[in-house]
């Protein structure tokens, strides 16, 4: 039996161990925020908080998320709208929108670390992340604006 | 109650694309249901008070239904037209809500494809907010008493001034419902000025749930008691199962079922491709049971076909005389002349759609109906191909459409709804099937590879006396008929029939070349090879000339004129030549406004830098492109901008427009960097981003600067445009750079990555 906790509550699985986290969030438990894209960790739309650390949830498998505390985008922010959503909006970054849960996600955990990205630090830590409608020009800007108002 | 609000209520539009200039509304009626009239698909809209169009409905809280009856990909059209009759209507659009509209005819072609959301349902968008508020001045007019004309509208009331009375829409709405539906010449549009939403645009309605993962996708759905599938296809085209072992899938926790699915019957078009399924409780454990099956295949014909050959193939019938689609003048008299000419040989790949969200649909099978939730481009088309596969009406299959992650085509061909549905007959049960990404690049439907071929003669100055150009490529035809070989007059007429150079003699021929892979539309289709083809040519022939690029590439298209079609089978995007003529001084003014735009001639660039120009028609819409490169020593290449300059005819949401137009530039990117899908016996060689790599926030343009043209001319399309002049643009720019021609696509053929 794993034990876990997701978006703040404890919850434990008695399945398969090698089952990705990302599975488990949508198929077990219906937080469907977390996206699909590519099962090999190369484009990050199933990007989810372990312990802090922006992670990929679908190459994570459940015994390896075993005593972990796992936030989805459910869960980023208790009150209202996280700034890098709130930024989101602002500079109207999503097209169809499936990548950005896994992009808010990363830039997330990135601007806890980070408080004043330049471009090529966001380029860096933005990498992972593929948007195939290609807001990759205001994602950089939302995060800039999104800096601003978590400093 | 008039004759005219007794329309049946199911009376539909009939006919597929809408010809612009020929628009037809929605049948209008008040919904009057009775008890048992209510049909599984009834819309709010449909049950509102006041409903004059399939379109609109307005309740007595003042709500306005309004509903989206073409798909969202990410294009915002879901907003875009709603906008419209929001505007027409004169509504607040804080209490305007959207609903998404299941596949049905009466909102005539649902087909969300080639560019035409906007430019097709503009004027029906129009007539149903005007219907409406003509009926609501009505009613107000009545309920006090004064003429009608005396009445106007302002936010979501209706105004009489000079008695200072004033009513809401909802407080209207019943007395509005028991007059007759005006016919359209009765109603009176908004003068330009007047426009509160069109022209300015409005983000996405859906943009705070895609930003909190509320927004519901295909991959989303979910249904009680559905169980998924995963399903192991036919690696090669027409490939079936000679034989299959599933002891150790059902071996797989969670693994309830195997059920094969039968292959088709050429030609593919939109049926399952066959294979097995692995039925599952979760989606995990249907992909585990997948890799525990042992199938044995009979790849069929198709076998034979490989890439590398195959490109030879089409390059060498590009080389020969070919089939002339088009021709001015005397090329053969003029290159017999003896004098000055140049040839050259250009190719583009296979290309994956790849969008974010895999393929994916549910679909429950009960009492002989069927109920699906699918992300599709085409719920009629899903319609279509899940009746014909069950055996079962049209009228009895209920597409639902969901948020869409992504399109760009491939969710227009509903193969993988039919799975589902054929899937769920089989088990009794309603299914989710979920493909992977590897299932994804593998059997999509392609944009074609095409070779190009292209010959110029020469005068003094550069200029050709004589233009052949030849282009060789499977047709999408071939998807639907298996003995198609030819290019269709549609997808000649992207960007290859309607050169728009003015040059004596010119030669446009298409060579035959057969498809063994499924061939589909993909974001700008056709225009991505002739665009590159046609604009990279021009650039080689400039520089030869020691001409610079611009003022050579605007000789070329020569003075202001309307392209003459007489003889040309010229389709014209479905539109008419009338409405929508091929009017050259518009290409050249979005360009010489791109030349002015991005300081064409006028910056500096060093070593390793430099900018390249390109400017295409497409879906009736004029673009123009520059992009600027700087290239290492390495060969990497960085985009540190591009200018784009678009003539749209008149742009509904000009903000979703720049959008568009921003990621078209990361879409070509991605073509030019890396867009290249091969096959081996017949097998595709791709299958996830490690080897179909699409363009990353590192590699894509720093800075995409997008001006729109102001103009009144009739709306054209903006998702697809933005994309054929961008890699033409881009390569001519590594040119410029480097020194480099870029005439086998992608760029990673010349060590540049």
């Amino acid at each position: 039996m794993i034990q876990l906790k997701v978006n703040g509550g404890g919850q434990s699985f008695d399945g398969d161990p090698e089952m990705p986290l990302l599975w488990y969030v949508r198929d077990v438990l219906g937080l469907t925020g977390s996206k699909f894209g590519c099962g090999i960790g190369l484009c990050g739309a199933c990007t989810v908080h372990v312990n802090g650390q922006a992670t990929r949830s679908c190459v994570t498998t459940m015994r390896d998320t075993a005593e972990k505390e796992v936030i989805t985008i459910e869960g980023l922010e208790k009150n209202g709208l996280h700034p890098v959503q709130k930024a989101w909006m602002q500079i109207n970054v999503p097209q169809c929108g499936y990548c950005q849960v896994g992009q808010i996600m990363q830039a997330a955990a990135f601007l806890n670390s980070k408080k004043k990205p330049t471009d090529a630090e966001i380029d860096a830590a933005m990498s992972g992340n593929i948007c195939r409608c290609g807001t990759y020009q205001r994602i950089r800007v939302a995060i800039k604006a999104a800096a601003g108002e978590m400093a | 109650m008039s004759e005219v609000v007794n329309v049946s209520r199911r009376r539909f539009v009939t006919g597929g694309i809408i010809a612009a200039g020929a628009l037809v509304l929605g049948v209008r009626y008040y919904s009057r249901l009775s008890p048992g009239d209510k049909l599984p698909h009834d819309t709010n809209a449909d049950q509102a008070k006041l409903h004059p169009s399939v379109y609109l409905g307005i309740n007595p809280d003042g709500t306005v239904w309004i509903v989206a009856a073409r798909s969202e990909m990410g294009t915002t059209s879901r907003t875009t037209l709603p906008l419209v009759v929001a505007d027409e209507l004169d509504a607040d659009w804080k209490q305007v809500k959207i609903e998404q509209a299941i596949g049905d005819k009466r909102y005539g072609d649902q087909n969300t494809d080639g560019s035409h959301s906007v430019r097709s349902y503009y004027d029906a968008m129009r007539e149903a907010g005007a219907t409406a508020r003509h009926m609501l001045i009505q009613a107000a007019a009545k309920q006090w008493g004064v003429p009608a004309t005396e009445c106007e509208t302002e936010l979501h009331v209706v105004v009489h001034r000079s008695t200072n009375r004033s009513a809401g829409y909802g407080e209207l709405a019943s007395a509005a419902a028991k007059l007759p539906v005006p016919k359209r010449e009765e109603l009176r549009f908004k003068p330009k000025s007047a426009w509160r939403y069109v022209g300015k645009g409005e983000v996405s309605y859906d943009l705070e749930a895609l930003v909190t993962g509320k927004a519901m996708y295909g991959m989303d759905a979910r249904v009680d008691g559905m169980v998924y599938a995963s399903v192991e296809r036919p690696p090669v085209l027409g490939g079936k199962v000679k034989s299959y072992d599933d002891k150790d899938a059902l071996k797989v926790a969670g693994v309830r079922q195997i059920v094969p699915i039968d292959p088709f019957q050429p030609p593919p078009a939109f049926q399952p491709l066959g294979g097995i399924a692995v039925i599952a409780d979760n989606t995990w454990a249907a992909f585990q049971g997948r890799k525990k099956l042992n199938i044995s295949w009979d790849n069929g014909p198709n076998e034979a076909y490989n890439s590398a050959a195959y490109k030879d193939e089409l390059r060498e019938t590009s080389r020969k005389p070919c089939k002339v689609v088009r021709s001015t003048g005397d090329v053969d008299a003029a290159f017999s002349k003896g004098g000055k000419t140049f040839e050259a040989d250009y190719y583009v790949p296979l290309l994956a759609h790849a969008a974010m969200e895999p393929l994916v649909a549910v679909a429950e099978f009960k009492d002989g109906k069927v109920t699906a939730w699918a992300p599709t481009q085409n719920p009629q088309g899903v319609q279509d191909i899940v009746s014909k596969e069950l055996g079962i009406s049209p009228n009895d299959v209920i597409c639902h459409v969901t948020l869409l992650g992504g399109g760009f085509g491939r969710k227009s061909k509903p193969d993988y709804v039919a799975e589902a549905a054929v899937l769920s007959k089989k088990t009794g049960r309603p299914v989710k099937v979920v493909w992977t990404r590897e299932d994804d690049i593998k059997f999509d439907y392609y944009n074609a590879v095409a070779a190009m071929y292209f010959k110029a003669a020469l005068d003094a100055k550069g200029k050709p006396t004589a233009w052949l150009q030849r282009s060789v490529f499977p047709p999408i035809t071939s998807t639907f008929d298996v003995n198609a070989v030819y290019g269709d007059p549609p997808h000649l007429a992207q960007g290859w029939t309607d050169i728009p150079y003015d040059l004596p003699n010119m030669s446009i021929e298409n060579g035959p070349a057969k498809g063994h892979v499924r061939i589909g539309w993909l974001r700008s289709v056709a225009n991505i090879y002739h665009g590159f083809g046609i604009q990279s040519f021009t650039d080689e022939l400039a520089t030869r000339a020691h001409r610079d690029p611009l003022e050579y590439l605007l000789d070329l298209i020569g003075p202001a004129r309307t392209i003459d079609f007489k003889g040309v089978n010229y389709p014209n995007y479905g539109a008419s030549l009338e409405t929508y003529p091929w009017e050259t001084g518009r290409l050249r003014h979005v360009t010489e406004m791109v030349a002015e735009k991005s300081g064409w001639g006028k910056r500096k660039h060093g070593k390793g830098s430099g900018v390249g120009i390109a400017a295409h028609r497409s879906f009736l819409t004029y673009v123009a492109t520059v992009v600027e490169v700087e290239v290492s020593d390495q060969g990497e290449v960085r985009i540190p901008r591009v200018d784009t300059v678009l003539d749209a005819g008149l742009v509904v949401n000009p903000e979703a427009t720049r959008a568009q137009f921003e990621g078209a530039a990361v879409f070509g990117t991605s073509v030019a960097r890396s867009g290249q899908i091969t096959a081996t016996k017949g097998a595709i060689d791709q299958s996830n981003f490690q080897d179909y790599t699409v363009a990353r926030i590192n590699e894509v343009p720093a800075q995409t600067n997008v001006y729109i043209v102001d103009s009144d001319a009739p709306p054209a399309g903006v998702g697809e445009p933005g994309v054929p002049p961008f890699i033409a643009a881009f390569c001519n720019a590594i040119y410029a750079a480097t020194g480099k021609r870029v005439r086998d696509l992608p760029i990673t053929n010349y060590g540049l990555s």
